[in-house]
């Protein structure tokens, strides 16, 4: 590979040295014109700097010396002279001279060489001074010990314009060792202040690191000059060392420069916890306070972790025991709505203090109780490390599984129900995705695929999506399919994106080959109804030769959701808050201006909507200024039309008992605060119905 | 999907080797013979990244960067410039034209790669 590079190097070089002789001779006739200088003085730069790149090391070091000179030239230091010019012909044929010999070992003569190095330097009347001294880095890097530093990174304001993302500086901070973040917002101004493109957090980070102070400023190296960056060593981390309390908060405040000795001494005069009074007296802020906190716990972390081996404080317990407490936690939930509602007709004070304390306690059981049930998704992310091993293997390909947020923590049912779906997602990507060796390599890609998994928190859902650098979707295959198949007619003009979904169509799949990965086309519309009935949406996306993105959106719960309360007529219904993207209110005037087409206009964007009084056939006439509530599922923004928004509602889910089980539209029902029920939309499979109904 | 870099380099060799190093770690490239052609290129496409030469016809490398800076697409991307070790004062040139960072010539591919990894995360 080297031996390509440097052959195009060969290449180039003859070239430019061509185009030098012409540019020389030009600048014989006419010596200031500056366009010819810049010309020169480009050429012998790209020689020098290409050639030190491909290991032509006395090139690079001839060509500098007569870069420096036309560097004076071209700054108006130095005259263009008959002289200059014929020494710097001499030089271009040496040049040449050392790239004809250069393959086979020290090319052109030595002595020419300094002759003309000589000759230009006297030209320029100055000695050089000796050469420069050799890089310190070359001393290497002895291995320090296991250290704990103390940093704080305090950005610019306009540390975006550079194009500087400080997150991924912090996380390769994080890949040295162990890190604790601390974001100190202190310095927020209010909202009319805020200038969206500045930066106005800066961070304390506490690492541990056997790879010393140096490494650590390696990572600040782009940015130091224009950001306050602190570096302090705080704790060494010997083998011998004594297992001790670590520092006092006040000692820590004070190494920072944070707090000063009088302060101090006036706050433990006080004799209380010194981080509340601190913040009370207004001496500092909680950031500070919260950010040596987190140094504090740090180092004893690290320190148990020496310690190691200290007995695992958790207990199993069964999954029904949790199953129950949740359910309980659901009760308590409704109950304690009734309770609210109650409180707030009897307009009794007392009731309403002790409702809202229930109310507050609720809450935190409820997110408690969910929380035992959370189990990071990591552990499923490694089996499927062996499947795709297993498969590539089977089938003759180079594939590479990354992962990233394993960490991420799910409901443990919610795991369990996604196992299915990924997996065949996952074969999709090694089956049709990533192609044969072979053929990345003619399509320019290394030969090794890449599927890459991750997980990521947004909101109150989790992101999981799969990435392959593979052969991506054929549109064209896609349409033709979909014509064959019946599902769309030959004429549609479809979007990209409304192209891509067709593959999660019934009875849809383009393979070729039938093989035993995947193919048998009960693929993707199965997965897709796994994903919706877990109250989550799927979205993909490609481009051809490039690769595919599936991204799978769920909700962190099964059994409790936050929804937005919608009424039609008597009825309340409750829509998915996750899904809602906005409310528009929807008068008379403008259902008659669309002549029954069921389209809004929100922002010069055209929404369909679904009036759900019709939908469910609800008696009576509608109010006259309705509300659309816009919810956005698999990418597409639709409306629904109701007679009133009520609000947000903690909602827990009720299934429907088994007579209703296929009932279509709904997912479920709730008990309001009043003790009566709620029907729970559920709003892809109303959007299917109605497309299939207008179909 | 994989990211997009752009280099931008007047020497055919160079702009060969970071391509094939870029390649080799997953992104796709976008070349540019100089200043100019990047302009233009940038204008059309949508890049994660830009890796430019300083010294180029036409349009050099701190002309390209402030151009690039003044296009909403590319106001926040990482600039990276590649510099030689004797243009300390053109770094700071750089960077006050918006740079994130350099990298010297000459530089090995397992160099080009981390700072890449450094700047895009």
């Amino acid at each position: 590979m080297i031996d390509q590079h440097r052959q195009a190097f060969k290449e180039e070089a003859y070239e430019l040295l061509a185009e030098l002789e012409t540019s020389l001779l030009e600048l014989e006739e006419q010596p200031d014109d500056v366009d010819v200088i810049g010309r020169v003085f480009r050429a012998m730069h790209t020689i020098k700097g290409s050639g030190s790149m491909f290991g032509f090391d006395d090139i690079a070091a001839f060509t500098h010396e007569v870069e420096t000179i036309f560097d004076m030239v071209r700054n108006g230091k130095l005259q263009v002279t008959g002289r200059l010019v014929n020494l710097t012909l001499a030089a271009r044929d040496q040049i040449r001279a050392m790239l004809d010999g250069a393959d086979d070992g020290g090319g052109g003569d030595l002595k020419v060489s300094g002759e003309i190095i000589m000759g230009l330097r006297e030209l320029a009347g100055f000695q050089p001074a000796a050469a420069e001294p050799p890089e310190a880095a070359a001393a290497g890097r002895k291995p320090a010990n296991l250290a704990t530093y103390r940093i704080r990174f305090a950005p610019s304001r306009d540390i975006f314009i550079t194009g500087t993302n400080p997150l991924t500086l912090l996380q390769e901070l994080k890949e040295l060792g162990t890190c604790s973040v601390v974001a100190q917002t202190g310095d927020f101004p209010c909202l009319e202040e805020i200038d969206p493109e500045a930066c106005y957090v800066y961070w304390d980070l506490i690492v541990t690191t056997d790879q010393g102070e140096n490494a650590i400023r390696d990572v600040f190296i782009f940015v130091e000059d224009d950001c306050e960056l602190r570096i302090e060593q705080v704790a060494e981390h010997t083998q011998f060392e004594e297992p001790q309390d670590y520092k006092k908060l006040g000692m820590i405040l004070l190494e920072r420069g944070d707090i000063t000795t009088k302060e101090m001494e006036e706050i433990l005069a006080q004799q209380h916890r010194f981080g509340e009074l601190a913040v009370s007296n207004g001496i500092l802020d909680q950031g500070k306070v919260q950010s040596a906190l987190v140094e504090q716990r740090h180092v004893k972390e690290v320190r148990q972790e020496k310690q190691a081996t200290e007995a695992a404080s958790s207990i199993r317990v069964p999954a029904e025991r949790l199953d129950l407490l949740v359910n309980l936690v659901g009760e308590m939930v409704t109950v304690q709505a009734r309770l609210s509602q109650t409180a707030a007709q009897r307009e009794d004070a007392e009731l309403v203090a002790i409702a809202e304390e229930v109310e507050r306690l609720t809450a935190e059981l409820r997110d408690s109780a969910l929380n035992i049930r959370m189990l990071p998704i990591g552990s499923t992310f490694s089996k499927f490390k062996r499947l795709v091993r297993d498969l590539s293997v089977e089938l003759g390909k180079q594939i590479e599984m990354t992962t990233e947020g394993g960490e991420t923590e799910l409901d443990k049912t919610v795991i369990e129900k996604l196992n299915d779906p990924l997996v065949h997602l996952i074969r999709n990507s090694i089956d049709h995705g990533i192609e044969l060796p072979e053929a990345r390599v003619a399509a320019g890609k290394p030969a090794h695929g890449t599927v890459h998994l991750a997980a990521v928190h947004s909101g109150d859902s989790v992101v999981i999506t799969i990435d392959d650098d593979g052969a991506g979707l054929d549109k064209e295959a896609i349409r033709a399919k979909a014509i064959e198949r019946g599902i769309i007619p030959a004429t549609a003009e479809l979007s990209d994106k409304e192209l891509f979904s067709l593959v999660f169509a019934p009875g849809f799949s383009t393979a070729k080959k039938i093989s035993s990965v995947s193919g048998r086309g009960v693929g993707m519309d199965v997965v897709k109804r796994a994903i919706e009935l877990l109250r989550g949406s799927i979205d993909i996306s490609s481009v051809q030769g490039k690769g595919t993105r599936i991204a799978v959106k769920i909700p962190l719960t099964l059994a409790i959701i936050e929804s937005l309360r919608v009424q039609i007529g008597e009825d309340s219904f409750m829509l998915p808050l996750a899904l809602v993207d906005e409310c528009v209110e929807l008068t008379r005037e403008d259902v008659e201006r669309s002549h029954g087409r069921n389209l809004a206009h929100v922002r010069a964007q055209l929404i369909p909507y679904i009036p759900l009084r019709e939908h469910f056939r609800i008696q009576g006439t509608p109010p006259e200024i309705q509300q659309i509530v816009i919810t956005q599922v698999n990418g597409t923004r639709v409306g629904f039309v109701v007679d009133q928004v009520i609000g947000e509602h903690q909602t827990v889910i009720k299934s429907l008992g088994r007579a209703y089980r296929d009932v279509d539209g709904i997912s479920g029902a709730t008990i309001l605060g009043d003790g009566s029920v709620a029907l729970i939309l559920d709003v892809p499979q109303l959007l299917q119905a109605v497309e299939a109904g207008q179909a | 999907m994989a990211k997009v870099i752009m280099t931008a380099d007047d020497s055919a060799s160079v702009r060969q080797m970071v391509t094939f190093t870029l390649k080799q770690g997953g992104y796709d490239v976008v070349e540019a013979v100089d200043g100019k052609d990047a302009l233009q290129k940038l204008s059309s496409t949508k890049v994660d990244m830009l890796i430019t030469d300083l010294n180029m016809p036409n349009l050099d490398g701190i002309g390209l960067i402030k151009g690039a800076r003044a296009l909403p697409s590319c106001k926040f991307i990482p600039i990276v410039m590649l510099t030689t070790e004797s243009q300390d004062s053109k770094k700071q040139e750089g960077k006050a034209a918006g740079a994130t960072g350099w990298i010297v010539k000459p530089f090995k591919p397992e160099q080009l790669m981390a700072v890449v990894k450094k700047v895009l995360g």
